[in-house]
Parts: structure tokens; sequence; C-alpha cells
């Protein structure tokens, strides 16, 4: 009898085993695994969680658990104030403009740096044109300022030189509309150049060859064949930027901030989703104003990312996220 | 036909020395006015050479207890701390990602790229940094939360991955351990490709204002990039404790925030040329996805 009531048990405790056999058996494996994957859960997983501040009415000394529930009203006042539809509509704006001056000049350019034919130059101008991706855009602030300020800046004095007005830059939101996508590929269009340029640098020879023979000069060469060779690296490129439009440029959103000097004047050309978020918490201490939006900002965000990705599986199984 | 050619090339390196000039100029109006004397600013603004050549201004920053120092000190050390700590714990996870025979790889690595589609947002994150973990105003905030990225865990992964399992397997039956091919084996294989992540790293820590901006109040932990962000509006931010020196005297003001930007950028600049490639090469590192 003993031993028949025992199998059963025995049977038990083997179904559990697997999970800690496995950890075991790769115990040095996991042991490496471990300080990176208890970051993600702390540093990650963790803040989603806190998205439920959106409907709170937090108050930091309270915390999450202490703090009193809203329901929907902070979303509410949200959409009730005119702010969520001009952060919404410049965010996206910029973003479709930076997407194609960003992608389409560099496309331009990666096939410039190609036809030079000087390995040397090639790559000196490559160097050049990636250096302003290493800057911040609090350096950019600086550089940008060296040129639009009022009283010193170059470009007044060039004006002046021609006789024109000063023109008061940091006043004038209109100006704001142009200056940051000329911001936007200045510090990225290199980024995006290099990853073409080594695009092309994997295009067979032979098909130029070939269209020499054929008698076709460079330009036709580029449009018959090195643009339609790098359309499966544009389209997925693109692809990932349009998931990430929702995030003000594409994520880096410091130059929203940072070049138009914080100022409130211009709010109306340079205030996007992210520099909405980030001065509700800083300046206006606005818990559920500002983990609202930027919980807007996570929902959408997430959508396009899965709509984007899955165009990219279809497109390209290996590009795709996941 | 040799002419035609010629011409087109001329006009090719033509727009790209005009776009590199365009990329270069502003750097070199920066450290123009750096070296300006501040009444020669004063009077006939910015320029592209310095019209009355002055040390004024780096005197002005450098000299006493002056708070640019003190930042310097706090970003290398968060930039080397940050970089070192971030390619050992990546490059850890990333192998165990790698290795087919470790069976729950699949599931933490979908957790990884899962951060990269959803994420809590600024004022969760701001909270958890703050009140939960309690690190607002140390150094580490500035170090800690920059210690896995999801992209640069799946490079490493997808390289480890191309690293032939023969040589894996050699290692194990000479005794090797795990840890041991690892750190011996692996490792030494890596170096480019983690010499590579690791500069992308070291230029995100340099570069980052934003953690401090929201984080830190303690202005004796001031990043370079904060500290530039702040006196960009308000120059009260150099002078650190000598508010009763030379109040009356003009102060090289404009000039000395061109040269704190320039000591900012420094590093960078200076070490672009012989770093360049490898630049280049991690960005085609990085279009390579999971």
């Amino acid at each position: 009898m003993e031993t028949i009531t025992i199998k059963p048990k025995t049977k038990k405790v083997r179904r559990r085993v697997p999970f800690f056999s496995e950890i075991i058996k790769n115990k040095t494996f996991y042991a490496m695994m471990l300080p990176g994957l208890l970051f993600i859960i702390v540093i990650y997983y963790l803040p989603m969680m806190g998205v439920v501040i959106a409907f709170q009415q937090y108050n930091p000394f309270k915390g999450i658990l202490g703090s009193p529930w809203v329901g929907f009203k902070n979303f509410e006042f949200l959409f009730k104030s005119d702010a969520l539809f001009q952060i919404t509509f410049n965010t996206i704006f910029y973003n479709v403009i930076f997407l194609i001056l960003g992608i389409g000049l560099a496309l331009v350019f990666a096939i410039l740096i190609d036809s030079n034919g000087n390995r040397f130059l090639s790559g000196a101008y490559k160097s050049i044109l990636l250096l302003p991706y290493l800057l911040s855009w609090v350096v950019a602030e600086y550089l940008l300022f060296s040129f639009l300020s009022v009283d010193r800046g170059i470009l007044n004095q060039m004006l002046h030189f021609f006789g024109i007005e000063p023109i008061s830059w940091y006043s004038e939101p209109i100006y704001w509309r142009f200056i940051l996508p000329a911001a936007y590929v200045w510090k990225n269009v290199g980024y995006f150049a290099v990853i073409f340029a080594a695009g092309i640098s994997g295009i067979s020879t032979e098909y130029y060859e070939a269209a020499k023979m054929d008698g076709a000069n460079k330009f036709q060469q580029a449009i018959k064949i090195t643009i339609p060779m790098l359309m499966p690296i544009t389209i997925i490129l693109i692809l990932l930027q349009v998931g990430k439009i929702f995030y003000a440029a594409f994520g880096d959103w410091g130059m929203f901030y940072n070049l138009p000097k914080d100022s409130g004047i211009l709010f109306s050309a340079t205030n996007v989703i992210d520099t909405y978020v980030y001065r509700s918490l800083k300046v206006m201490g606005d818990f559920g104003m500002s983990s609202a939006v930027g919980l807007y900002q996570s929902v959408v965000g997430f959508v396009l990312v899965l709509i984007s990705n899955f165009f990219i599986r279809r497109y390209d199984k290996d590009s795709a996220l996941f | 036909m040799m002419n035609r050619l010629s011409l087109s090339n001329f006009f090719v390196n033509l727009i790209f020395i005009v776009y590199s000039v365009i990329c270069v100029v502003p750097l070199l109006i920066l450290l123009s006015v750096s070296f300006t004397n501040e009444q020669s600013v004063f009077q006939s603004g910015y320029s592209l050479i310095p019209q009355d050549f002055s040390l004024d201004a780096y005197k002005y920053i450098l000299m006493g207890n002056s708070p640019i120092i003190r930042a310097y000190g706090i970003t290398i050390f968060v930039t080397l701390v940050g970089t070192l700590f971030h390619l050992v714990i990546s490059s850890m996870f990333a192998y165990s990602l790698s290795r087919p025979e470790v069976k729950y790889r699949n599931i933490v690595s979908f957790l990884v790229i899962f951060c990269l589609l959803f994420s809590g947002g600024l004022v969760p994150w701001y909270i958890l940094l703050s009140k939960v973990l309690h690190l607002k105003d140390t150094i580490f905030v500035l170090i800690v939360p920059y210690l896995v990225s999801s992209v640069n865990v799946m490079i490493l992964r997808n390289f480890f991955r191309t690293i032939p399992e023969s040589i894996i397997e050699s290692a194990r039956i000479d005794g090797s351990g795990e840890f041991n091919t690892f750190l011996k084996l692996v490792i030494p294989l890596s170096t480019p490709v983690l010499a590579t992540v690791g500069l992308f790293v070291a230029v995100f820590y340099w570069n980052d204002w934003f953690t401090a901006a929201l984080l830190i109040e303690n202005s004796k932990l001031y990043t370079l990039q904060f500290l530039l962000q702040s006196i960009m509006n308000n120059i009260a931010f150099l002078q650190g404790n000598s508010l009763t020196v030379k109040a009356a005297a003009m102060q090289p003001d404009e000039t000395a925030r061109m040269a704190t930007c320039v000591l900012a950028v420094g590093p960078i600049v200076i070490t672009y040329p012989f770093l360049q490639k490898y630049f280049v090469k991690g960005l085609t590192l990085g279009a390579v996805k999971a």
C-alpha cells in the first residue's frame, strides 16, 4: 500500500522539476543572465506598472498605493485643453518632415559618396558627415546660438552686410518650422548616409559593369541600379521610423527643448509630446497630467510599433523586431 | 568622356566640401569666440577668426574652485564607470541569451525586446528612481538607469551567435568552465564589437543632460552637459561661490560660455579622427536587428 501511495507523489515532484533542473544544469549561464534580467525588470518593467498614476491624483508623499483614484479625470482635462492637439500635431508634423528629409538626403549623399571614386575622400566625407551625430543637443544649442543670436549671431551679421534688418530668431515661431528640420538633418543625415553607404558597398560591381557596357551614365546607374538595390533597407528604415513617429524626433527629443532655449514664445512651433511631458513634470510637478500624456504616448506608440513591425515582418522577416 | 566625368566628379566633391564646411564651421566659430576678448565680441559679434585674441575666458572658467573642473570629474567618472558596467552586464546577459543550451533564452529575449515596444513613460520612471530606489541627487542616478539597453544586448547576442560552436566546444573538452570560456575565449574574439558598442555607450553617457536635469539638484553633482545647459540661460552657475569677487569688473560671460562648450565637446572632437572608423562600422552593426 505504502509504495503505491508514494509513487504519484514522486511523479508530481518530477513534473515540477524541469524549471529548477534547467537552472541548475546551466547555472553559470543563468548567473550571467541574472544582473541584466534583474535590471530590465526593475528599470523597464516596474515603471510599466506605474502607468496607473495616470488614473490617480498622485501625491508624492502618499505614493502610488496611497494616492486617491480619479478615473479618467486627467484624460478628460487633457482632451478638453487644446494643448493635446498642438503637441500631437507638432510631433507628427516634424517627424514626417524629418523622415522624408533625413532618409531622402542620406540616400543622395550615400550615392554621391560612392560615385566619388576616391576611397580616401569617400571615407573622409563619411566621417565628417557623422561628426554632428556624436554631439549633444545642448552643444548644438550653442552652435545654433552662434548663428542665430540676435545681436551677435553670424546670420544677422550677414543680413546686416546686405543691408537687411536683423531678425529676432528666438521670438518668431514660424522660423522654427524650418530651423528644426535643418538641425535634424545636420545632426542625423550622416547616420543614415553611413548605413546606406554600407548597403551600396554590398551591391555587386557586375551590375554596374553591365550597365556601363550598355552605355548607362552615372545618373542612370544610380536610378536604375543603386536605388532599386537599396529599396529593401530604405523600406525597413522608414518602417522602423514610422513605428517611432509618436516620439518626437523618433525618441531623441532633446532638440525641441534645447535648440529654442526652452523659450515660451516659441511653444506653438516647438512644443511636442515629449517636451510637454517633461515640462509638466519638471516645471509644474503635475504628475497626473504628465503621466496621462505619457500613457497616451506609450499606448499609441505601442500600436504604431506593432503595425510597423507587422509590415516589416511581411517585407523582410529577418529585420522584424519579433 | 574623361572631361565630363571629372566635371561631375568636381561637382560631387564641391557639394561635399560645402556640406563638410557646414558640419565643421559652427565648431570653429565656437572655438574662435572662446578665444576672443569679451569686449570685442560685445562690439562686433561672433566671427570665424578671433579679432582680438584673448585667454580671459579660459582663465575665468578654470580658476579657483571652478564648477567646470568638478563637472568634468563627475562626467568622466560617470562615463568610465557607466561604460564599463554597461559592457560587463550587457555582454554577460547577451552571451547567456546566445547559448542554444539555455532553455529559457527565447522568453528572456522577448522580455528584452518588449522594452523597445512599450514603456511606462517618464513619470513612473522618475518615481522609480527618486521615490523607490532613492537615487535622486546621487551620482548613481547618472549611471544606473542606462546599464542595459535592449538594442545593445541584441547586437551583442547576434554577434556571439556567429562565434563557431566548435571553438566553444573545444574549450569545453579542454575542461574550461563556461564562465572561463566566456572570459578567456569569447571576450577576446569580440573585442571589435565590444569596443564599438562601448564607444557609443560612452558618447551617450558623456552627452546625457537629461538625467541630471531631472534628477540632480545638488550643484556639486552637475555633469558637464547639464552645467552647459544651465549657464546658457544663467551664467551665475559658472561663478561658483565667488559672488563677491570682481562684481564690478567686466566678466567674460559670453566668451566663458563658449569656452565651457569647447571644453565639453573637446574630448569628442579630439578623439574622433582616431575613432571614426569604429563609429562608422558601429552604425552598420546597429542596423542588424533581432
